[in-house]
C-alpha cells in the first residue's frame, strides 16, 4: 500500500467539499428568503446539487471499496485511528442521509425532485404537511451535524499538519509536492 | 280532453323535473389544479365550493350551471404557499373571495362525452373556457368529471415578478369532478 492518496481520490474528496460546503450555505440562505420565483428557482438549484452530491458520494464509496485509503501515520495512538475512522464513516453518513432527508422533505412537502428540470426522481412519499415539518427539521439538523463534522475533520487535518507535523494533511493536497512513496 | 291536459301537464312537470337545479354532493365532489414549477408538476385544490346544477343529459342545450368557489379555501399542501397565493399578487381573496364559473352552452361530443362553455372569472377578469367532461352514473349518483386548461396570466393570478412562467407556468390544468343525485 502507497502512502498517498490517487489522483481519483482527490479530486473525489474536494469535488464533494466544495459542492457540500457550498449547498449547506446556499441552503441557509434561500430559506430565509421571502418567497418569489428566486427562492423557488434557488431552491431547485439546491435540490439538483444536493442530488450530485449524492452521486458523487455513492460512486465515490463504490470507487474506494476497491482502492483502500492509504494507512493513517504508525505515530497515532490507537483511540486516535478509532477516533479518524470513526469520523470518515460518520461523514460519508451523513453525505447520503442530507441529500436523502431533502428529497423525502421536498416529496412530504408536495414538490417532487426533478434533477436538472429533466429527471423526475420517484416520490418515495406522498404530500404530508406534518411529515414534511418533521423532514424539514431532520435535514436542517442532519446538516448542522454534517457541518459540525466538517469542521472537526477540518480542525483534525490541520492539528496533523501543525501540531504532530505529518503528512496527513498534505498527501489530500490536489497540488501539493509528493513526497516519498 | 281534461284528463290529456293532465296527463300532458304530468309529462311536462316530469320533463322539467329532470332538469330541476340541484346542489353537488359536496363530501364526493373536488376542485384540484396542477401548476408547474420549475417544471415541476404541483397540485393543489379548494376545498369549499358550491354549485347549482340543471343538467338533463338528454338535452344538454338546456343546461344551467353556476360554479362558485370559495378562494380562500385553498390548500396547497404548506401555510407559507397558501398565504401567498391568497395575497394581492395571486388570488387577492380579501378583494375577490369567489371564483366563478356560469356553464351558458353544453354540447354532446361523444356518447357519455360533453362540453361545457362558458364564463370563468377569477379576481375580477371574465374569460370564456370549455371543459370538456365525461357523465357517468351508479348508485343514484351522476357524476360530471372533466379538466381544462387556463392560462393564469389572463386573470392577473401571479403578477409582478411572479408573472415570470420560467418558474410558474402560465398554464394551470383545472380537474374537476362533481357529483350529483341522480333523478332516476
Amino acid at each position: 500500500m502507497t502512502s498517498g492518496y490517487t489522483r481519483t481520490a482527490i479530486t473525489f474528496h474536494w469535488i464533494l467539499a466544495a459542492l457540500i460546503i457550498a449547498n449547506i450555505a446556499f441552503g441557509l440562505y434561500t430559506v430565509d428568503l421571502p418567497l418569489s420565483p428566486q427562492k423557488l428557482r434557488y431552491f431547485s438549484w439546491h435540490k439538483w446539487t444536493g442530488v450530485t452530491i449524492f452521486l458523487l458520494a455513492a460512486a465515490r464509496l463504490l470507487w474506494r471499496l476497491g482502492h483502500p485509503a492509504p494507512a493513517l501515520p504508525s505515530a497515532m495512538r490507537p483511540w486516535e485511528k478509532r477516533a479518524a475512522h470513526a469520523v470518515h464513516a460518520l461523514l460519508y453518513a451523513l453525505f447520503f442521509a442530507a441529500p436523502l432527508t431533502g428529497w423525502l422533505f421536498s416529496s412530504a412537502a408536495g414538490f417532487q425532485t426533478v434533477y436538472l428540470g429533466l429527471v423526475p426522481i420517484p416520490d418515495l412519499l406522498s404530500k404530508n404537511e406534518d411529515l414534511a415539518e418533521v423532514l424539514k427539521i431532520a435535514h436542517h439538523w442532519i446538516n448542522y451535524a454534517l457541518a459540525g463534522v466538517i469542521v472537526l475533520h477540518a480542525a483534525a487535518a490541520l492539528k496533523h499538519h501543525f501540531v504532530d507535523r505529518d503528512d496527513v494533511l498534505a498527501r489530500m493536497l490536489p497540488l501539493a509536492r509528493r513526497t516519498g512513496a | 280532453m281534461r284528463r290529456l291536459a293532465a296527463i300532458a301537464a304530468c309529462a311536462c312537470a316530469l320533463a322539467f323535473a329532470a332538469e330541476a337545479p340541484q346542489k353537488i354532493i359536496a363530501a364526493k365532489s373536488t376542485i384540484r389544479f396542477v401548476t408547474k414549477q420549475m417544471n415541476v408538476p404541483v397540485e393543489g385544490a379548494f376545498r369549499k365550493f358550491d354549485a347549482t346544477v340543471a343538467f338533463d343529459p338528454a338535452r344538454p342545450e338546456a343546461t344551467k350551471a353556476q360554479f362558485d368557489v370559495d378562494l380562500g379555501s385553498i390548500d396547497l399542501g404548506n401555510t407559507e404557499g397558501e398565504t401567498e397565493a391568497k395575497g394581492k399578487a395571486w388570488l387577492n381573496v380579501p378583494a375577490f373571495p369567489q371564483a366563478k364559473f356560469v356553464a351558458s352552452s353544453v354540447k354532446q361530443v361523444a356518447p357519455g362525452r360533453y362540453e361545457a362553455s362558458g364564463a370563468l372569472t377569477i379576481k375580477g377578469t371574465t374569460q370564456t373556457i370549455a371543459a370538456p367532461f365525461t357523465l357517468a352514473e351508479s348508485g343514484g349518483i351522476r357524476t360530471v368529471e372533466g379538466q381544462f386548461t387556463m392560462k393564469r396570466l389572463a386573470f392577473r393570478i401571479g403578477e409582478g415578478t411572479w408573472s415570470d412562467t420560467d418558474t410558474v407556468a402560465d398554464e394551470i390544468v383545472v380537474k374537476f369532478r362533481f357529483a350529483l343525485p341522480s333523478n332516476r
